[in-house]
């Protein structure tokens, strides 16, 4: 294998694809596309209406004129697959149904088969259709929904209808528009009130196939006194295509009700991720966004809180590590708009070689919200001499109650820190990666613990010879 | 030679200034070495050079573990061969808890994964030797300590680590009575065969808990007397002004 191969291949260690053939590909961004979509899902004729409309809408939309540099990739629109369908009969009640091929793709991924039994339902995007997907008895019973989103459209449609795209609507931003139009994929969650979901909701999904980007659509609805933690992972496999991932998540998280999204996701070196995620918090209701951002080519994923009802409360963690040639351009919005609401921002960043990190941060806080909290926290961790970071934090305050706390700080790689471990027996790398996940450490101890081993072991990979 | 620590004629500059000019010093194992003199003399830069710090160049001489060159070694080579240095300046490492930090040098230590009850027996009995609260333990490395915890904690990794050679610079300074009885307590439990000890002080106090077998007296960048552990008490009465004279004028 030529030596940059060689390099990209280990940078990304699920780099692989396996043998199955599409059963329906769709190229090209044009209404026809959008129709066959629908079509192939066999959507009611509003969802149609709605896919056509949102295309219009990214035609009309301009590009972000700010962040990082998307002049490559709106050359190529046309050039992406925007549904591929498997050969498999859709969603699956158990394992045993799951396809061979598709199950050896899981064994790569490490996804131990063991761990999805003690789940509460492991829902497995391959491609854009869900595949695998079951829902422990247990949720059943209590009438807690957890679907593909198409499955929500199909038989929770009212619901559904009530919900979807109230929180982002199409016309938020030229790639909410997008997903709109070519969604597939993605979850739907509903807990019924006072219900609390004591196991994490977790989703794996993958990408596929080459040039194909994909458009995953999240809902999730927490009822009155409801709590939930949603968990998604993803990594995908690599391709020398520029591949594009445009995802929309929405939450709705009503009264006293209490919810978390984690996700940590490794993209390979050529992807666009571009995701919008945004919740609605309703009085006295919580709702956490950790968010753990590593590889991509560009990445521009701000998760929002909007704080509606009094005493609604959100907190923000997200870990960005940008390597040479990638810029990951993250942040958070809290938006404070009733009394008594309090939100965090914890935003950690790493950049090493030549990559760039960018926070951008809003801190909006209407009129109506008095007294109203909020403290913005991001650090930025440097590597290298080259390697480069940004921060814009944004502040809007129509309140004069409200108290606002920003801290930012910026600092390298220290030697004396390096040669302090390295004489307690530690090589030089290894006291690197010691550093980096210390300095990640108010973010990762909120995972879980397997989801902290695993990035502190991605964290590793991606520290391997940066120094010496 | 085998079973000491020696530096050999050792030259060190910094940045084009020289700081060391032609350091002897051996250091048997099983001993336990004073080492003192004035401010700026060079004493934390010896130990720095021991310990393989970078940031000091090695003009000449060497420095034998066990008769084995180690001057080209990385620090954590030199590590795992036993050897430990307790900063004067400890340095800070956020979100690096204690516990986590110990067992992954202790691996590096012994060459393999700590079994976890050998592993929390040593934790154990280095706390209670310390009197020390375990709390220390899921606290983050060296940050937001006191200038006492944070000598307080060189001498904890000590106490886990069980290096043979070890070399202590100013881990008596900033430490209040209580704290220095209990640091000297830590470094005597492993006074043996199998251990020595450079310990860089400029208080007699300390030599009190800890008695020297051998004092040696640094100035500008060199050894310049070797002596018991009346040397220090000498010092102690008399400074250091006498010294320089005996020096000049030899
Ligand atoms: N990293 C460095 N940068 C600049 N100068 C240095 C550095 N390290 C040592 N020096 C210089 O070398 C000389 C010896 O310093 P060193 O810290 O070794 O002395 P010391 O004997 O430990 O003194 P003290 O008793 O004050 O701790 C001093 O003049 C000091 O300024
Ligand atoms: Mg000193």
């Amino acid at each position: 294998m030529p030596e940059d191969l060689k390099h990209i291949a280990d940078d990304y260690r699920w780099g692989f694809r396996d043998e199955i053939e599409p059963e329906l590909a769709l190229k090209g961004l044009t209404p026809e596309t959008v129709k066959k979509i629908s079509e192939a899902k066999g959507e009611p004729a509003w969802m149609t209406e709605f896919r056509l409309k949102a295309l219009e809408t990214f035609f009309k939309l301009p590009m972000p004129k700010w962040g990082p540099d998307l002049s490559e990739l709106e050359k190529k629109f046309d050039e992406f697959y925007y549904y591929v369908k498997p050969p498999s009969r859709g969603p699956v009640e158990s394992w045993d149904e799951v396809p061979e091929e598709i199950k050896k793709t899981y064994e790569r991924l490490g996804i131990p088969e063991a761990e999805q039994k003690v789940l509460a339902g492991v829902g497995a995007q391959y491609d854009s259709e869900v595949v695998y997907h079951k829902v422990k008895e247990e949720l059943e019973r209590l009438g807690v929904v957890f679907v593909s989103i198409e499955e929500g459209l199909k038989e929770h449609e009212e619901l559904f209808k009530r919900y979807f795209a109230k929180i982002v609507p199409p016309t938020d931003n030229k790639f909410a528009a997008l997903n709109s139009a070519v969604w597939s994929g993605g979850s739907f969650v509903y807990v019924p009130p006072g219900v609390e979901v004591e196991v994490p909701l977790q989703a794996y999904f993958r990408v596929n196939t080459a040039g194909f980007g994909q458009f995953e659509r999240t809902l999730i609805i927490v009822d009155e006194g409801a709590k939930v933690h949603y968990i998604e992972g993803c990594t995908a496999p690599l391709y020398t295509t520029e591949a594009l991932h445009t995802g929309v998540i929405e939450i709705y998280v009503h009264k006293n009700a209490h919810s978390r999204y984690t996700t940590i996701q490794n993209w390979p070196t050529n992807m666009y991720n571009l995701v919008t995620q945004r919740a609605v918090v309703e009085e006295g209701g919580y709702h956490m966004w950790l968010d753990g951002n590593l590889g991509s080519k560009v990445t521009m994923k701000y998760p929002s809180s909007i704080l509606k009802g009094r005493g609604a409360r959100s907190e923000v963690l997200s870990i960005a590590f940008a390597k040479t040639g990638q810029h990951l351009d993250t942040g958070a919005k809290l938006i404070h708009q009733a009394p008594d609401t309090s939100g965090r921002i914890v935003s950690k960043s790493i950049s090493k070689g030549e990559g760039r990190a960018s926070y951008r941060g809003l801190v909006k806080v209407s009129p109506r919200a008095d007294r109203a909290k909020a403290n913005v926290e991001c650090d930025a961790l440097l590597i290298d001499p080259e390697s480069k970071t940004d921060t814009y934090p944004y502040m809007e305050i129509e309140n004069e109650t409200a108290q606002i706390g920003h801290e930012a700080t910026v600092s390298r790689l220290a030697d004396d820190q390096i040669f302090y471990l390295q004489t307690r027996g530690l090589p030089e790398d290894e006291a690197a990666a010691l550093i980096v996940r210390g300095f990640l450490e108010p973010v990762t101890k909120e995972l879980p613990l397997e989801f902290a081993v695993e990035l502190n072991r991605l964290i590793e990979l991606e520290m391997e010879g940066s120094v010496g | 030679m085998a079973n000491r620590l020696e530096i050999q004629d050792l030259w060190v500059s910094h940045e084009g200034k020289t700081i060391l000019k032609g350091v002897n010093l051996a250091l048997p194992l099983g001993e336990v070495h004073a080492l003192m003199g004035p401010n700026g003399a060079g004493k934390s830069t010896l130990g720095k050079v021991i310990a393989g710090d970078p940031n000091y160049r090695v003009e000449k001489g060497r420095i034998l573990l066990d008769g084995e060159d180690i001057t080209e070694l990385a620090p954590d080579e030199r590590a795992r061969k036993g050897l430990f240095l307790a900063f004067q300046y400890p340095v800070e490492v956020p979100g690096v808890q204690v516990a986590n930090f110990l067992r992954l040098a202790l691996r590096e230590r012994l060459g393999e994964e700590p079994r976890i009850a050998e592993f929390y027996a040593r934790l154990k009995e280095a706390i209670e030797l310390l009197d020390w609260d375990e709390s220390v333990l899921s606290r983050y490395l060296n940050e937001g300590f006191s200038g006492g915890e944070k000598k307080k904690n060189e001498i904890l990794q000590l106490l886990v680590l069980r290096p043979r050679y070890a070399i202590l610079d100013e881990t008596d300074s900033g430490l209040d009575i209580d704290a220095l009885k209990v640091v000297a307590r830590g470094v005597n439990s492993m006074r043996g065969p199998e251990f020595s000890a450079l310990v860089i002080t400029h208080y007699q106090r300390l030599l009190n808990y800890i008695v020297p077998d051998v004092v040696h007296v640094m100035m500008d960048g060199r050894v310049v007397k070797t002596g018991g552990p009346e040397l220090a008490l000498e010092l102690e009465r008399r400074g250091y002004d006498w010294l320089k004279e005996e020096v000049a004028g030899a």
